[in-house]
């Protein structure tokens, strides 16, 4: 089971490391978590992925609730939110697959955003399992470097309350 | 007037009146500030007993116990006493100084980062950056560590923060924190379908943790429980709650209980639990337990519900506003029956012992010092077998009875002793403890001394680490390994050097006797009891 957990916390020093040593010590998953500030300069959300059975994920809830520079904890499933990854790609090309590249990257909605004679760096931005689909794609192209941003997930309007 | 100056009249306000503490040079400047306070100051021997002073305090005033550290080693020993009283929900107020802030970071002489260290077992933490920060902060400190599920907070303090001067001191009125708000009433649904169980249940029990303490509910419990004549039995954390001989008691449950504590968990079909977690060496298989019964699970943290067993009425709030509610329901409930049939447990399954007469029984002796202690005494438990046969045998009839009990921290029982003392000076306080858990804190035995701190402490001496012992003789067929305590001073000795009666018990010939001179002898005083290294809890 799968669950995102989007957390607004005080804006502080630390608060990052309370919430993912809270994860570490209680044995919990963390697929993916990403943190940025809010419209709010001293408010933060966090936007965790994790997987687990039941009583993981409702311990995972209460759990941040519980700390105190948590303000506000919502939980929800991939399919009840819009979910975006970013992730940069640097490939080595040459003449002989310049051209599959960019065919793959106009297919995926890709960019490439730098290039040099050698190596270029290709974006993608989408929900988490067409990035890893992108992966799996330039399958035969030497990836030199990938960044990705893990998931950032809002509940859709319709969901909302 | 400095950061050090505001911190003290924080304290202050907050009505603390005394602190536990080791002094080094990252909190000179509070140690300087504290003179010019009647606040007391308590130099105990090594940090993490300045803790479990402060936890023995806090446990018997239901004030928040204080205790202050230097930086680096002085933070870093206290951990181990942060961590047992988070273990028990104890509030706390650790503050320890911290090097300048200019040099934060780079492992300059007795730096540590106590606030990441301690993080696992502290309920917040604090690093003050500024000194007017400080107001603020302590309010919330007092506030976080004593209201919801209790707990330390650390207040990490640099020394140019204590330094700083500030030109006035405003305590804050009252709390502004938007993400702690912790649930106090319970939800009334909940309270009434409580009752409604409590009607159709044929076989009831209710079981007691140290939660009951935390909330003060002690007394509105009992008044549930005999309202309804609901059969109790309690966790190691809930002894006390009812009186041991209470008709309607029925012992300890867990793996060191009593028999019939855990017949009756095993056979109520209505469960209520309050103010315990359910944890292992409680409850070793909770979801197969819970199978034949509804379990009311009443607990002031939302996250102890369902954590280890699965709750058909959950219950978040406090527990006596809880229980003054279930008070006011009206409800019928008939089970005489069953409170029979738990009677006759109680009768026909006592835990058979087989003492050496050549040493001490430790389980007769603990009830003979039960009996002669006053009604309302303090009885400070180590960890060990010592603890076991307290827990067993201590008869409690208006006191407290203090232990470690979910981190089972050895050297816990005379530190605590001491805080529980000073916290509540007309009371007695005893401290039992093995020989091992002995050694571990017998250097506050000086601490006893310089502040004129009266604590009886009883030695169950064995020569070995007795709960280990009997751990590898069951596991590892008496493949005995690391518990051989050969080389232990003499006590006599040790009493002596510290100008300290002294009473050695052999046998159970004359422990009467020897019970009245440690009860009666003024001051503080040592008593060994030498008993069989074979026995077992």
């Amino acid at each position: 089971m799968k669950k995102i957990y989007s957390v607004l916390v005080e804006n502080r020093p630390s608060v990052l490391m309370k919430v993912s040593g809270l994860f570490a010590r209680r044995n919990f998953n963390i697929d993916s978590l990403v943190v940025g500030e809010t419209d709010d300069p001293e408010v933060s959300c966090m936007t965790i992925v994790s997987s687990g059975d039941q009583r993981t994920m409702e311990q995972i809830d209460k759990q941040l609730n519980k700390k105190i520079d948590v303000i506000k904890v919502n939980t929800f499933e991939e399919r009840e939110s819009i979910t975006r990854e970013l992730m940069l790609l640097k490939v080595k090309y040459n003449k002989g697959n310049r051209r599959d590249i960019m065919e793959n990257c106009e297919i995926m909605n890709a960019n490439i955003v730098d290039i040099s004679k050698t190596h270029m760096i290709i974006q993608v931005c989408d929900v988490p399992e067409r990035t890893q689909l992108f992966i799996k794609m330039l399958q035969g192209i030497s990836i030199v470097e990938v960044a990705r941003t893990g998931t950032v997930a809002l509940k859709k309007c319709c969901e909302t309350k | 007037m400095n950061g050090a100056d505001l911190i003290i009249k924080c304290l202050e306000k907050e009505a603390v009146d005394v602190v536990f503490g080791y002094p080094g040079v990252a909190i000179c400047p509070f140690y300087n500030s504290i003179l010019e306070s009647d606040i007391k100051t308590v130099l105990i021997r090594t940090e993490q007993n300045a803790a479990h002073a402060a936890n023995g305090l806090a446990r018997v005033t239901g004030k928040v116990g204080v205790c202050v550290v230097t930086s680096g080693p002085g933070a870093t020993n206290a951990i181990t006493g942060i961590a047992t009283a988070f273990a028990d929900s104890i509030p706390l107020i650790c503050i320890t100084g911290q090097v300048e802030t200019s040099q934060l970071g780079s492992d300059v002489f007795q730096e540590s980062d106590i606030t990441g260290a301690a993080e696992s077992f502290v309920k917040y933490s604090y690093l003050v950056k500024n000194a007017e920060d400080i107001p603020r902060i302590m309010k919330e400190a007092f506030y976080i560590a004593n209201t919801g599920r209790k707990g330390p907070v650390l207040i990490d303090i640099p020394i140019d923060v204590q330094n700083q001067q500030v030109s006035k001191f405003r305590y804050p009125e009252e709390i502004k924190m938007r993400s702690y708000k912790p649930t106090v009433k319970g939800n009334m649904v909940q309270i009434h379908k409580v009752a409604k169980e409590v009607e159709k249940a044929k076989s009831p029990v209710i079981c007691v943790g140290g939660g009951v303490f935390l909330s003060d509910a002690q007394e509105v419990v009992r008044e549930f429980a005999r309202k309804h004549q609901i059969p109790v039995v309690c966790t190691m954390m809930g002894i006390g709650v009812f009186p041991t001989e209470d008709p309607l008691f029925y012992g300890t449950v867990g793996n060191n209980g009593k028999p019939y504590a855990n017949r009756a968990l095993k056979e109520a079909d209505l469960l209520i639990v309050v103010g315990a977690r359910l944890a292992d060496r409680a409850i070793s298989n909770p979801d197969n337990l819970m199978k034949n019964k509804t379990l009311v699970h009443i607990d002031i943290d939302p996250c102890e519900i369902g954590k280890n067993a699965g709750a058909g009425i959950p219950l978040v709030g406090d527990a006596k506003h809880i229980f003054e509610d279930l008070c006011n329901e009206e409800i019928t409930c008939e089970h005489n029956v069953w409170n029979e049939t738990l009677n006759l447990y109680k009768e026909n399954m006592p835990k058979k012992r087989t003492p050496n007469k050549e040493y001490v029984d430790p389980a007769e002796f603990i009830k003979k010092l039960s009996y002669a202690m006053e009604d309302d005494a303090v009885y400070v438990a180590d960890v060990g077998q010592n603890q076991i046969w307290s827990c067993d045998y201590h008869i409690v009839k208006k006191g407290r009875y203090l232990t470690s009990g979910g981190m089972g921290t050895m050297g816990y029982s005379i530190p605590a002793a001491m805080g529980a003392k000073v916290g509540a000076p007309d009371k007695q306080v005893v401290a039992v403890c093995g020989d091992g858990a002995f050694q571990m804190s017998m250097m506050e035995l000086a601490t006893l001394k310089q502040h004129g701190i009266e604590v009886k402490i009883v030695v169950l001496r064995n020569n070995v680490l007795g709960m280990v012992k009997q751990y590898q003789h069951f596991t590892y067929k008496d493949n005995f390994s690391m518990i051989d305590l050969t080389g232990s001073p003499n006590l006599e000795k040790i009493a002596e050097a510290y100008e300290m009666p002294f009473i050695r018990l052999k046998n159970m010939d004359g422990v009467d006797a020897a019970i009245e001179q440690l009860l009666q002898t003024e001051g503080s005083v040592l008593m060994e009891c030498l008993i069989d290294p074979a026995d077992l809890v």
